[in-house]
């Protein structure tokens, strides 16, 4: 008797063990993916601050006494750069920044509507483009990144792959939310 | 949280997430190969039942190797080699008849069983061989191979920055690397993918399709390929063509033995009936059946699975393609375009790479015609043989995503 007994309770405790692994492991591979997933929006972010002066210099030229627009553009992109490099900047707060630097740049993108000059400048064509799929990439990859979260919260906080997620200390992460949400969500549109 | 889990869009139907299409994928991939090393092995075992009215007269020694062991065997004891011959033939003939009584195929296998063993098992391990290698090598080629197939050059990012963008966008949204770009100079409208996994993930378009879409079409047909990349559609499909392309062939070649084998069969037999010939014929030209038979019904077994896989995986890359751009009327106004445009795509696509395309590139014409009558019109059910579904279905299931 003592012997199935014993055979019996191994058995458990091995199937319990490979379950244990085999959750553990989703939940790195989980986290790995939305990481990954944050790694993305990182590269475009910085790839968006980097052709913003550029862009300014080039309207500058056509309308500099658009300054309160213009100005504009530069705070937001200072600020969104502080938040960004900030050591303890979480998803919510990167959200908030960049989300007014978009909002900005719009402005600044429908102002060149009046500008015919402007807007026949190959500089300007070209940095258009380049900022708007950037815009695209950063919106594409922050659905991406949260599809990634979503996943593996779901997984850590539903039963019973929360009790692993407790034991090895899985912690909670947060959505990437943008200040204009509600324009995003319909989906990042650019038309030529 | 739970607000920006109910954004997510849901385009794929019922429960089905991206993650069980992946699953599918392989394990179908998996068992793609195992079936057809089983269907090729016995292909090349009927091969070499067949080949034997090519290349040996029946009921007589000259098969080289019947003349080889009875050589060497002679040689070294004239009267213990008659022994030992016949014990062989004696289990050669129960081994070569075993899988023919198998299969209700009850032949007499007389004095040439021995032989009729050796080119079986030796046509089967030839093709077993050859499928493998298919397989193995399509495995690490086999998108460069189609890509050279359809005389499709890559391209830079400088050479068409807009193209470029797009696919970057919609490879961030499906959360995997950026696949290399090729162009098919044509001026035929279409687009595909392939490749064995993300990491060496190809999309292809046509420089016909380029020119005529709007960007956001361009993103919807791109959302599409890279959906076809995202579920691993590619791998399987990149082996479908592979191991299909190759099944076509070996019929093609069983079908010629099978003809001029029976011919030659048919004319010794009626020329001389010498005692052992007799029986000998009749397994030669029930090989010769077998082999006309299989050389007809399995390619057209294998396109039927072919076609019926890759229907279904439209749909599925329409819907994903949905969940990457959250715009269903681009990937919707392209294919409106795609079903006008009735020029086909014959100098660079046959039929072992049709089912890749986004569009069936060879019975354009039809298609579109019965694309313009209407969803119910007769000409534009979906049938077994077409690889791709009717436009005017897909169009309208795009259609109901948008909300």
């Amino acid at each position: 008797m003592g012997w199935i007994f014993l055979g019996v309770f191994v058995l458990v405790v091995v199937v319990v063990g490979f379950w244990v692994v085999g959750m553990y492991n989703k939940l790195v591979r989980y986290r790995l993916d939305y990481e990954n997933g944050w790694a993305q929006i990182d590269v475009q972010l910085k790839r968006r601050y980097d052709l913003i002066p550029n862009l300014v210099e080039t309207v500058k030229g056509y309308a500099s006494h658009e300054k309160e627009t213009l100005e504009g553009v530069i705070n937001a992109r200072a600020n969104a750069m502080q938040v960004h490099d900030a050591a303890d900047a979480g998803p919510q707060a990167m959200g908030q920044a960049e989300g007014m630097l978009t909002q900005a740049l719009g402005k600044l993108f429908a102002l060149a509507e009046s500008y015919p000059d402007l807007k026949a400048n190959a500089n300007f064509l070209e940095l258009q483009e380049e900022l708007t799929t950037t815009e695209n990439k950063i919106g594409f990859a922050r659905q991406h990144y949260n599809d990634t979260v979503g996943r593996y919260e779901t997984l850590r906080q539903s039963f019973p792959s929360n009790i692993v997620a407790g034991m090895f200390n899985f912690e909670h992460q947060e959505f990437l939310e943008f200040e204009d949400r509600a324009e995003i969500a319909n989906a990042p549109q650019v038309s030529f | 949280m739970d607000e920006a889990v109910t954004e997510r869009v849901r385009a794929l139907p019922g429960t089905l997430t991206f993650l069980d299409l992946i699953r599918k994928n392989k394990r179908d991939s998996i068992l793609l190969i195992g079936l057809m090393l089983v269907l090729n092995t016995f292909l090349g075992a009927v091969m070499g039942g067949a080949a034997i009215s090519l290349f040996g007269s029946i009921g007589e020694p000259v098969g080289f190797w019947h003349e080889y062991a009875d050589t060497a065997a002679s040689a070294a004891n004239p009267e213990n080699a008659v022994f030992i011959d016949q014990r062989l033939e004696r289990t050669a003939e129960r081994a070569a008849r075993a899988p023919l009584t198998m299969l209700g195929l009850n032949l007499g296998v007389y004095g040439d069983g021995r032989r009729t063993a050796v080119y079986v098992v030796a046509g089967a391990v030839v093709m077993m061989l050859l499928t493998a290698g298919t397989a193995a090598w399509s495995w690490f080629n086999g998108g460069k191979a189609i890509m050279r197939m359809v005389h499709a050059r890559v391209i830079a990012p400088e050479q068409d920055p807009v193209l470029y963008n797009v696919v970057d966008e919609m490879r961030l949204a499906a959360g995997i690397p950026m696949p290399k770009i090729y162009i098919i100079p044509d001026t035929a409208l279409n687009a595909f993918a392939t490749g064995r996994d993300p990491e060496h993930g190809i999309v292809a378009i046509t420089s016909g399709l380029r020119e005529k879409l709007t960007r956001d079409e361009l993103q919807g047909v791109m959302a599409h390929e890279i959906a076809h990349i995202r579920h691993l559609d590619i791998r399987f499909s990149m082996l479908m063509a592979m191991l299909v392309g190759l099944i076509v062939v070996a019929c093609d070649v069983l079908l010629r033995v099978g003809f001029y084998g029976g011919v030659r069969a048919g004319g010794r037999r009626g020329g001389r009936g010498s005692g052992g010939s007799g029986g000998g014929s009749m397994i030669a030209i029930m090989f010769l059946l077998i082999a006309i038979v299989l050389s007809v019904v399995a390619p057209l077994l294998a396109k039927m699975i072919q076609m019926a896989y890759s229907r279904k995986r439209e749909y599925l890359a329409d819907a994903g393609a949905v969940e990457l751009t959250r715009n269903p009327r681009g990937l919707a106004s392209a294919l409106r375009k795609l079903a006008e445009d009735t020029e086909p795509l014959v100098e660079t696509a046959n039929r072992g790479t049709a089912h890749m395309f986004i569009m069936n590139p060879l019975r354009r014409a039809k298609q579109a015609a019965a694309g313009k009558r209407g969803r119910n019109s007769r000409h534009n059910r979906s049938s077994i043989f077409s690889s791709h579904p009717p436009v005017a279905e897909r169009i309208a299931r795009l259609m109901a995503l948008d909300r």
